[in-house]
Parts: structure tokens; sequence; C-alpha cells
């Protein structure tokens, strides 16, 4: 059998330190030795099979059990595709968010925030044949943290991906366009290239808006490539 | 070509993703009932530099089933939350050894994600089975040099089937980690 094809390395200007000195919450738990980089096996090159039978896929987060949640109603919608641009399909997209006042439905949130009855934050889709994925939800609040003194996280959404290969994880963040408090945020400030800082920013498009409806957010994302791509033609 | 996304913490509150019963491999509705093989416990406990236990991690798990084949007749992923005490428990069956690059073999083990506040990105680690002799010619153990740090990635049996795998993000006794 022929050895599996290799993710990328990333561009380490491209992705937070583990050891994020202005996130105080990395301070005892960034490893200190050096991650051990090891040649990519099947173990890394495969990955879980999520059945949508199994994983039923749930896109409206904006409602419970027909009951509207608070909020400014959205669509956001992108497409998942990998370093070379080619659209990852069956991807999980799990998708979690705190309400319009930027409280999250989760015991251990106790921001002084309402809960809203008829939201629950959560969804789970999968890309279809273009790597496109589409959920509906209410745009969330911004919520304050104890990271510094008057410390707010800009608006978020939480966006956990399953590619085809282990190595392809990843969890990671859309913001806001023109949210004031992304200048002052840690976790957003924490990756130095600025360009792929931007890419976590979403953008209004007038295409996903529907009207009478709901504003739409474009969010891409994208997955590591393989390192050699030895099929294509040149 | 554009730089794949930048990764994010999962931050204190991913709950919201958190479906307990995915820490049972085996359970009905899994797609693994009638697959035959060992069963076991995987747990662990992990602490941070200081030692205190880290009480909001969401762990992942993946591994091949008991034929050491990937997503073939087992689904080999799974879920847990970290408890108050930092620790976390699969029910799973033991994976059967892989194939490695070349004509290399590897040894039984499971690959372990951490997420968790602080973490900018996952931790990826590998749980491996004390006892097994093809340990002694992984190729990714085999790159550990020193002993100890080479334990970090090796569970030990706790009888009726129970294997743990403590680990420790920062510090004394601090697991090793893949870039994977
Ligand atoms: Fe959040």
């Amino acid at each position: 059998m022929s050895d599996p094809i290799p993710y990328r390395r990333p561009d380490p200007a491209t992705q937070p330190p583990l050891d994020s000195p202005a996130y105080g919450s990395t301070h005892k738990r960034h490893p200190k030795q050096p991650l051990l980089r090891i040649p990519h096996t099947l173990t890394e090159t495969s990955a879980p099979r999520f059945d949508a039978s199994r994983y039923p896929a749930h896109a409206d987060m904006s409602q419970v059990n027909g009951k509207g949640a608070l909020g400014e109603r959205i669509i956001v919608a992108g497409r998942i595709t990998d370093e070379d641009g080619r659209p990852q399909r069956g991807v999980m997209v799990e998708v979690w968010q705190a309400n319009a006042s930027g409280r999250y439905h989760h015991p251990r949130d106790q921001h002084d925030a309402p809960l809203d009855p008829n939201f629950e934050g959560r969804a789970r889709i999968f890309t279809d044949d273009q790597g496109n994925y589409s959920f509906v939800s209410v745009k969330p609040g911004a919520y304050p943290w104890r990271n510094h003194w008057n410390a707010w996280r800009p608006i978020h959404i939480h966006f956990g991906l399953h590619g085809a290969g282990f190595a392809q994880r990843m969890i990671t963040q859309m913001y806001f366009p023109g949210d004031p408090l992304l200048d002052l945020d840690p976790i957003f400030l924490s990756t130095p290239d600025k360009a792929a800082r931007d890419r976590l920013i979403s953008k209004f498009d007038l295409e996903i808006t529907k009207p009478e409806w709901a504003l739409g957010y474009r969010f891409d994302m994208v997955l590591r490539g393989r390192e050699a791509t030895p099929f294509e033609k040149a | 070509m554009t730089a794949a996304t930048a990764h994010q913490t999962a931050g204190p509150y991913w709950h919201m993703i958190d479906f307990p019963e995915w820490a049972d491999l085996l359970r009905a509705g899994s797609g693994n009932e009638g697959v035959q093989g060992e069963r076991i416990t995987l747990m662990g406990r992990i602490t941070d530099g200081e030692g205190a236990p880290v009480a909001d991690g969401m762990v992942e798990i993946f591994q091949a089933g008991p034929d050491g084949k990937y997503e073939d007749v087992f689904h080999g992923f799974g879920r847990a939350a970290t408890d108050s005490d930092g620790v976390f428990r699969f029910t799973t069956l033991k994976p059967g050894p892989v194939p490695g690059r070349g004509n290399a073999m590897q040894a039984p083990h499971i690959e372990i994600a951490i997420f968790a506040r602080g973490l900018m990105q996952h931790l990826v680690t590998r749980a491996y089975f004390e006892g097994e002799a093809l340990n002694a010619t992984d190729p990714v153990l085999t790159m550990v040099e020193d002993p100890a740090r080479r334990r970090t990635l090796v569970a030990k049996p706790q009888g009726d089937g129970v294997w743990r795998l403590d680990i420790r993000l920062q510090g004394d006794g601090e697991t090793v980690f893949l870039e994977v």
C-alpha cells in the first residue's frame, strides 16, 4: 500500500501561538516543550465518518419549537475549500454561540444578561458537493470576560470543522464586520498575520440576505491542503 | 493558494456541543454494535502547569478498530468533557496495529485531541498501551528519545480493562504533544 499524502504544515504567522501572553488562560496551559513533528500516517490522514443519519443536521438556531428567538435574525453561509481551492464536501460543521444578549445557554455562564427560552445556540450542518453550508441564527451579543479590566469579547460564532483527515480538525471563531472590540481582543489579535486574522471576519452579503426576513453574512473557511498533488496536471 | 483558516480557542462555553453519550463508542446507535473486540475504558486526568485540574476541557479521540482499520467496521470517534477533577473517560474497543509509513507497523494507539479555554489550537497526543510488543518499534514512540518523556504517551492498565493516561499540559512530566 502506498503512503498517505501528508497535509501541508501551516505558516506559523497564520495561526495563533499556543503561548499568547495577552490571553491569560494560556499562561499555565501551553506546553513549554516543542511539539514533536511526526510524519503523517493513516491516523492523521483518516477521519471519522459522520453519517447524517447518526449525526442529524440542525440548521436553524433562530427558533425552538416554532417560537422565535429574540434578536436580529441572520443567515450565515459560506464555502469550505482546502488551501488549493478544492471544495470540501461532507464536512461536518458544528456551530455554537451566545444569544442576542451575550449569554450562553450554559450552566457556567453567569453573565448578568437574560437567557432566552427560545434560543439554545447550537447547530450542526454538512457541506454539500460544492463545499457550501448555511444556517439560520440570531446575531449574538458581546459578553464580558475577566481576562483584563473591562474586557469584552467581540461578537462571534464558534465553528468546529471535521474534514477528511483528523489532521484537518479545527475549531475557529467567526467575527462580524465593523466590530470596535476586534482591535482590543487578545484572542482575535493573537494571530500575527493580519490577512489571516481578517479572514476570520465575515462579510455582510446582500445575496445571502433575504428580503423582509434576515440579514446575510458570508464566512468562507479553508482547511489544510495536501503537501503533494501528484495526480494533477501541471 | 489561501492559507488555512486560523484556529481559535474553543473557550469555556463549548458544552452546547457536548453530547455525553459520545464518550461511549459502543453505545446503542453508534454503529459499533456487534463489532468484536476487547472492551476497554480509556481514562485520565488533565492538569495544567500548576497541577490544577483542567475542568473545562473537551477531549476527542480517534482510533482504528480491533482490525487495525479506520472507519471500516468500527466508527472510531469519541468526545468527552473533563469533570471537575479534570478527568475524562471513554468506553471503546482496543484498536489493532495500524500500518505506518513505508513498511513500518504502528503499535495500537488512540489519537487524542484536547480543546479548552486557554488553548489557542487543540493539542494532539497519543495513548499507547503498556506491554505491547510493537511499542518498541513504533515509528512515533521511537522518535521520543527520553524514556521518561516516552512514558507520557503510554497508558497503564488499572485492572478490569481500564487504561489510564494522565495528561500534563505544562511543566514537570509534561506530556509529549504532537505537531500533526
Ligand atoms: Fe464565545
